[in-house]
């Protein structure tokens, strides 16, 4: 199965708005618990409660500080798989455990045939993949495949749990091979971009650029009632002058 | 990358049984040692030992290892899986080819027939191994045209080195062999010279600012990692070794690998023969170490893109 | 949606795989948020939480700590059964004891107590979210000695808010976030409010609004500003004022607002000396008076329809002169004082900033008007139809509030939304039911020396808002009632009480010792101490002569092995928040939004598998067992044999009154006020266990002056009566104590407090430097050192969570990187930092977003060694530190050796944000580990610590029902 499909029926995947990231983790530890018990199930965690406590994690935020002085930003960056449409991670690996899906492009490895050879992780530029140390087995992102289609879930629960947790709405779920879809409109009125494109690997997952900071008009200063008397009058007297108004409560 | 010890062992010790076992081939094919069978069995015998202890210390960092049948599946895309059945495929006309040596059958067609399609599939196996690196355009050092010849040159080099010893321990040395491995490995230097020069040349096309997209508001710099203590992630992609320290190891790794090697098959040459076994003990030697310290390295500076992610500014 | 060819050599995968047994809705306690959720159970175990759509708090998002609450709860440090100490205090040594045996122990002890002089019990709760309960046991069991943990968190801020509009911040009214232009976020907020200001930010950034962060450190919320104010700490009041001051030059201030809904117009005594001196002329029934400047004459300024002057001069009727509030404020923000160029090197703000952000708002607020087409009747009666608003709005919490000239700068915030016409109008500040309260609502406190007596309850509750000297808790000697000293000259609107102080005063027997100390859910022997060394010295001295504990019994319930465990004698362990009854009351710290009132309640999603108990159930059945009167019958049975829940739906405050508003009456149709009703906590599951009420579009805006919500809000119990909510730009009150001050009147300062009360009762608001600012050595501490807490963190001390430790499990001290550049400092280097009390050694790491002048950590990252279950080479021991260790609890001795508490003169709270430190590089090689490194406590219990955690794993492989698979 390590061949790619040559096209996938659909592209669904994630769009991430870095604007309004805020860096709380709600995507990292909402996405944890799910697959925790989920598809991936369990999510292995080492020395929890010792001094080196390090765990599989599907989607991890960073924070990064860009640029400096008034320039500077600080931006969270969610990262986690982006089902990329001609990924290496899926043609490197020797069991065909890691595959792509043809009805939806979703990138999955099959727990039950990896042999634990961690090259799919070292094909891919992404960090997305983790090895589960207790499980011997690659772990990744299903895009939540057993939530999307889950008939034992409410209709409107049926999408990733990292985007239905996401407290700021900075994740967005659907069909980016479909021009009309909600996401692809978003891709491309925001300017959505790929992560390091001259990979080559075509990802699916887009973020949305940091916007440009709102710029308010500021009003200028009203300094010019003054008081005809000798047109020179401070600014706490032209105040109360201009206080002075017939008001009704 | 972080360097695995089953890895390191895998690739050097396989890589030497390869290069032992075509070399050997080849020799007894041309006829430049005698078919003698204990001579045979024992360059055979250790020859398979090195293969084989070193594909089963490389099942050593799967996950799975009984599930490792499953890697001969995929040979249609991947590197790791066709290294497997060139590893598998090489067993049986290379068995074969020992056996008829053994068992003296060395005129037969299929013998010399088998014989050359063994050293093929030894070329193809350690190339594929070269192949498995190569084919990652995720790091940089290894996505290099260099590495699968590299490979192959080490395994030759290092074949070269064990067959002369062979020969020594059986007294059949002759100049040949003291020639060949002073050629393979003055070119697999030479090749790895040139691969640290292209390697260090390269410019580092990756950045933190593309890998992150962020690049258009300025440097990117890491501020708050996702989790306080390393990943896995990190464990195993995030490995650094001090440029300093690198140096110092390159430098090991060419002296105890090649220099002093082919100056110990040198010395037989000029001094007639004065001390042959010892020179080839010490060439094997000092090649195991720096070899060992050369793959180590091979690991040790390559940087994975995913560095760029946790703190790196390019790669 | 299902692909219709799936290729078949695909490997199946079982797309509807069971998720749950059984999904119960309850309300999440990770933090202090209170958001619902979603658990769904699986054989027994909780195999998800996520959010209920359905829920006005968080409308089904969820936050890193409510998506983590199963680690939280399957945690090993959670407590297992009643402890009793065996060893000294600190040394973690206890023996299991049964229930009965520990409410035997704690009724004797509490009982004892209570015959002799209930004073000598303090009773504090820590982050605790049913403190109607917890204070009505206080009240019945008859100590003046009861608050919660707002004392050290953000009193300032809610006080502040009362006392001028009734109102403030997160629990009392948030943004309208559909409708504002403009945003300001002023200091550290990321735990307060934490899903509705994250929802909030999303869409006033969708909408292209825009916000701006006023905040030393560039993290969080402040990452996603369009604009971020990198201020020095404590300056905040400062560049409010020069806001303030821009904003009245430019004459951009709502005067029609200021008219309507504020004392601008009322008129203040001028007569310096006299006894009324800056208090409010007032006619013969005690209105205030305006000058009305049609009819020319003194008017009450409550009625409608005059046109009462905003500024002058005028001549009372009585020859004294007279000037309206909005004068008084004119002329000081006026000044050359709060001029941007005045107050840019203090602030560390350029004056062209502050006018340009002065320009914005006055941009927003005036020329992005935003109106509503909907009609609304005023508390006149008067008809308007239309809802004018300025989509100006502001959010601000501890960062301003724990300095100790927070009450100040947090009235300055407030002020400058009232000036802007911004509060209660869309796109402004909405406030959330119950609140408008009156400013300063009508609830007095309670504990006066003729209202404590042995086994008699106090009379009302114990915190409320002060209006003159009359109304502090002094004995005759005019010294402090409370053991914290609040509502004494120390802190005379001290509405949450002083938490922090507690164990000091206790241990040092100022104003006097106490016998029983009873504390739940409070970290105070670590986190929430300032000054840990000290506290954990206060909590092990003994008195020489008895050999006696200085506070001779410790009680304390907590859900986990927290530090301070070890230093109780009596250990009641509670459940966690998935095993428990709550409710969230309005009659407590209600989650209301904006567009209506709300409540909520907690039910057990699952059963504890530990001999613990809700603290709660407890509590109830301490107060039945002690034959407090509320908690039992006349005949001496307990009044809530059925335990929480029965409380929760069968107490009344007053007739018709309970915790919980939804489903009152005999019908459950009634709302906010009702006879109670059996089945009200059914009806409160079936509808996800909240109850939300919204109110009709014309109720929605305007709400201190809208007659139409002010009727309702009677009807709910929320107000006495509906008379509007004036806004208190001067504060009468605070003139009272400064008159006091001066001597008059029958209640008055005791000298040494004189000098206190006059310069900081000011009624209007002003800025001054922090005291830790004004006492110490700026050359030896030049560096302010302030925390914030990781969002995944916050209000929720999450190192004993598997999954938020891994992201964050040791701290730093980040500083800019000028000042790493000038030390010579590189990231993880080892430094000191210093205060005047003490020092701390810790790793540094070097950032852009943080104001030069400042330094900062993440707070409550620290933890002592072995608490919390962590083994003891935890990072969270031996890297993670806290600043707490430098921040002193009291001030540095005054004049007479008296010291006061390290606090807000006016309020007492606790100004943990005034620290100032200095730092330098740690020499010495190999330094690997943080200092002080306080002893490890033991174990109490034997609990298998797992190195391998495969939660989950049993969920795994279970066959789907009915799913299809692809």
């Amino acid at each position: 199965m390590t061949s790619l499909p040559r096209k996938t029926d659909k592209k669904l995947g994630l769009v991430i708005d870095l604007d309004i990231c805020v860096g709380c983790q709600a995507c990292v530890t909402s996405c944890k618990e799910w697959n925790t018990g989920g598809y991936s199930a369990p999510l292995t965690d080492q020395d929890p409660y010792g001094a080196d406590p390090h765990g599989a994690w599907l989607n991890r935020v960073h924070g990064y500080e860009v640029g400096s002085g008034e320039e500077g930003r600080t931006v969270h960056f969610p990262r986690s798989c982006l089902h990329c449409e001609t990924p290496d991670c899926v043609t490197v690996c020797p069991t065909g455990a890691s595959y792509k899906r043809e009805e939806d492009g979703i990138v999955l490895v099959n727990p039950d045939t990896c042999i634990g050879c961690k090259l799919c992780s070292w094909a891919c530029p992404y960090g997305a993949r983790e090895y589960d140390y207790d499980d011997g087995v690659m772990k990744k992102c299903t895009l939540c495949v057993d939530r999307i289609y889950n008939d034992n879930l409410e209709p409107r629960d049926r999408i990733p749990a990292c985007v239905r947790a996401c407290p700021t709405g900075a994740r967005h779920y659907g069909d980016l091979g479909d021009p009309e879809s909600d996401v692809s409109q978003l891709v491309r009125d925001r300017g959505g971009y790929d992560l390091l494109p001259e990979m080559g690997y075509r990802p699916v997952n887009k973020y949305l650029p940091p916007r440009e900071a709102q710029s308010v008009p500021a009003e200028a200063p009203v300094e010019t009632q003054s008081s005809g008397k000798s047109g020179k009058t401070s600014a706490a007297d032209r105040f109360f002058t201009w206080a002075d108004q017939v008001l009704s409560r | 990358m972080h360097p695995a010890y089953s890895v390191i062992l895998f690739t050097t010790a396989s890589g030497a049984g390869y290069g032992l076992l075509s070399l050997l081939s080849l020799a007894g094919l041309l006829n430049l040692v005698p078919l003698d069978p204990w001579l045979g069995f024992v360059g055979f015998f250790v020859a398979f030992a090195l293969i084989t202890g070193g594909l089963l210390s490389s099942t050593f960092h799967l996950g799975h290892p009984e599930r490792a049948w499953r890697a001969f599946s995929q040979w249609r895309t991947s590197w790791l899986s066709r290294e497997g059945v060139a590893a598998v495929a090489t067993y049986a006309p290379t068995g074969l080819f020992a056996l008829g040596w053994f068992l003296g059958w060395t005129e037969h067609w299929i013998w010399i027939f088998l014989g050359w399609v063994g050293i093929g599939c030894s070329v193809v196996t350690v190339y594929c191994t070269g192949m498995i690196y190569a084919s990652l355009k995720t790091v940089r050092q290894w996505y290099m045209p260099q590495v699968a010849p590299l490979y192959v040159l080490i395994a030759a080099a290092t074949g070269a080195l064990l067959l002369n010893l062979l020969l020594v321990v059986f007294g059949e040395a002759s100049a040949w062999s003291f020639w060949t491995a002073i050629c393979l490995l003055a070119l697999a230097m030479l090749t790895k010279l040139a691969y640290w020069i292209a390697a260090d040349a390269e410019s580092k096309t990756h950045t933190a600012g593309r890998a992150t997209g962020l690049g258009r508001f300025g440097d990117v710099r890491a501020f708050e990692p996702p989790h306080s203590t390393p990943n896995f992630v990190m464990r195993e992609m995030g490995y650094r070794v001090g440029r300093k320290h690198a140096r110092t190891l390159r430098t090991l790794s060419l002296v105890l690998g090649f220099a002093i090697p082919i100056v110990a098959m040198a010395m037989p040459l000029l001094t007639s023969g004065v001390g042959t076994g010892l020179w080839s003990t010490l060439a094997a030697i000092s090649a195991a170490a720096g070899i060992l310290m050369e793959r180590w390295l091979f690991f040790a500076e390559a940087q994975h893109v995913v560095t760029l992610f946790y703190g790196e500014q390019e790669a | 949606m299902c692909a219709a060819r799936p290729n078949p050599a695909q490997p199946r995968v079982d797309t509807s795989a069971k998720v749950a047994d059984e999904v119960k809705t309850t309300t999440c306690y990770m933090c202090a948020c209170r958001c619902g959720i979603k658990v769904y159970l699986r054989d027994g175990k909780v195999r998800y939480i996520d959010g209920n759509l359905d829920h006005p708090v968080n409308g089904g998002v969820l936050c890193g700590k409510g998506s983590a609450g199963i680690m939280q709860h399957y945690s090993p440090a959670r407590l297992r059964t009643p402890l009793l100490r065996v060893g000294e205090r600190g040394s973690g040594e206890f023996k299991e004891i049964s229930w009965d045996e520990a409410m035997e122990i704690a009724t004797e002890w509490l009982g004892e107590v209570r015959d002799r002089d209930p004073r000598r019990l303090a009773f504090f709760t820590g982050r605790d979210q049913s403190q109607s309960l917890t204070g009505f046991w206080a009240m019945q069991f008859g100590t003046p000695n009861f608050a919660a943990h707002g004392g050290f968190c953000s009193v300032n801020m809610a006080a502040a808010g009362l006392y001028t509009f009734g109102g403030a911040f997160w629990e009392f009214g948030d943004p309208d976030w559909e409708h504002t232009r403009y945003f300001v976020m002023f200091g550290v907020a990321e735990d307060h409010a934490s899903n509705p200001i994250k929802r909030g930010i999303g869409k006033l950034k969708g909408k292209g609004g825009k916000f701006v962060s006023v905040n030393p450190v560039r993290t969080g919320y402040s990452a996603v500003a369009d604009e971020w104010v990198g201020i020095k700490p404590g300056t905040d009041g400062l560049f409010v004022g020069a806001l303030i001051h821009e904003l009245m030059k430019a004459q951009k201030i709502d005067l029609d607002y200021l008219v309507r809904y504020t004392n601008a117009p009322w008129l203040v005594i001028q007569d310096k000396g006299a006894a009324d001196d800056g208090l409010f002329a007032r006619d013969k029934q005690g209105n205030p008076l305006a000058f009305d400047k049609k009819k020319n004459k003194f008017v009450n300024a409550m009625s409608p329809d005059i046109t009462p002057a905003m500024v002058g001069e005028f001549k009372l009727p009585d020859g004294r002169k007279a000037v309206t509030s909005l004068n008084l404020l004119a002329d000081r923000f006026l000044s050359m004082e709060y001029a941007p160029e005045a107050v840019a090197e203090k602030t560390g703000v350029p004056a062209e900033t502050i006018r340009r952000l002065a320009a914005e708002m006055a941009h927003a607020a005036f020329e992005e008007e935003v109106v509503l087409d909907v009609p609304w009747t005023d508390w006149a009666g008067r008809k308007h139809d239309k809802m004018i608003g300025r989509p100006v709005s502001m959010h601000a919490m501890r960062g301003i509030s724990a300095h100790s000239n927070g009450f100040h700068s947090c009235r300055l915030i407030h002020i400058l939304q009232i000036l802007l016409g911004s509060i209660d109008c869309p796109g402004g500040f909405r406030y959330k039911a119950p609140y408008p309260k009156q400013a300063p609502p009508w609830l007095k406190p309670t504990g006066k020396s003729e209202e404590i007596a042995p086994r008699e309850p106090l009379g009302g509750p114990h915190l409320g808002f002060p209006q003159s000297p009359q109304d502090l808790l002094l004995d005759d000697a005019g010294e402090p009632i409370r053991i914290d000293k609040a509502f004494s000259w120390d802190a005379p609107l001290a509405a949450h009480g002083l938490m922090h102080m507690v164990i000091t005063n206790a241990a040092l027997g100022d104003p006097y010792p106490i016998d029983v100390l009873f504390m739940y859910m409070a970290n105070m022997g670590w986190n929430s101490a300032m000054n840990v060394p000290d506290t954990l010295r206060y909590l092990t001295e003994k008195n020489p002569e008895t050999g006696e504990y200085k506070i001779p019994k410790l009680i304390y319930a907590d859900s986990y092995y927290s530090e301070t465990v070890a230093y109780a004698d009596l250990i009641l362990p509670d459940t966690t928040y998935l095993e428990r009854w709550d409710c969230i009351s309005l009659l407590d710290r209600p989650i209301s939004e904006a567009d209506g009132p709300a409540d909520a309640i907690r039910q057990p999603v699952v059963q504890p598998d530990r001999d613990v108990r809700s603290f709660q159930e407890v509590l109830i059945d301490l107060g039945a067992r002690l034959g407090l009167p509320e908690f039992t019958n006349k005949d001496g049975s307990p009044r809530y044999p059925g335990g929480y829940p029965d409380y929760i739906v069968n107490h009344e405050r007053k007739p018709g009154l309970g915790p919980l508003a939804g489903w009152r009456g005999k019908d459950g149709k009634e709302i906010g006020t009702g006879k109670t009703n059996p089945k009200q906590l059914e009806k409160y599951i079936e509808n996800g266990c909240f109850w939300f009420h919204e109110l009709e579009p014309g109720l929605k805006y305007f709400k201190h002056a809208n007659a139409d919500y002010l009727d309702f809000a009677v009807k709910m119990g929320f107000r006495v009566e509906p008379r509007p909510t004036i806004f208190q730009l001067y504060l009468e009150p605070m003139q009272k104590f400064r008159l006091a001050a001066d001597g008059h009147g029958d209640i008055v300062p005791p000298a040494e407090h004189r000098e206190r009360i006059k310069a900081f009762f000011d009624p209007l608001p002003f800025w001054y430097e922090p005291f830790e600012d004004a006492m110490t050595d700026p050359n030896a501490f030049p560096l302010h050192a302030i925390t914030q807490r990781p969002m995944h963190m916050y209000h929720s001390w999450g190192s004993q969570n598997a999954w938020l430790r891994q992201i964050t499990a040791a701290n730093r001290l980040y500083i800019h990187h000028d000042l790493g550049r000038k030390l010579d400092l590189e990231d993880d280097d080892w430094v000191w930092v210093s205060s005047h009390i003490g020092r701390v050694r810790c790793q540094v790491k070097l950032m852009d977003g943080v104001n030069p002048d400042t330094v900062w950590t993440w707070n409550a990252i620290g933890k002592r060694q072995r608490a919390w279950m962590l083994d003891e080479d935890a990072p969270e021991s031996n890297q993670g530190f806290l600043l707490n260790h430098l921040i002193a609890e009291l001030l540095p001795e005054r004049d007479g050796g008296y010291r006061y508490s390290n606090s807000d003169p006016v309020t007492g709270q606790a100004a943990w944000y005034d620290l100032k430190v200095s730092i330098e590089k740690a020499s010495g090689a190999d330094i690997h580990e943080t200092s002080p490194l306080f002893e490890p406590v033991e174990r109490p219990f034997d609990v298998k610590i797992p190195k391998v955690l495969r939660f989950g794993a049993e969920f795994r492989g279970k066959s789907s029902q009915g799913g299809g698979s692809r």
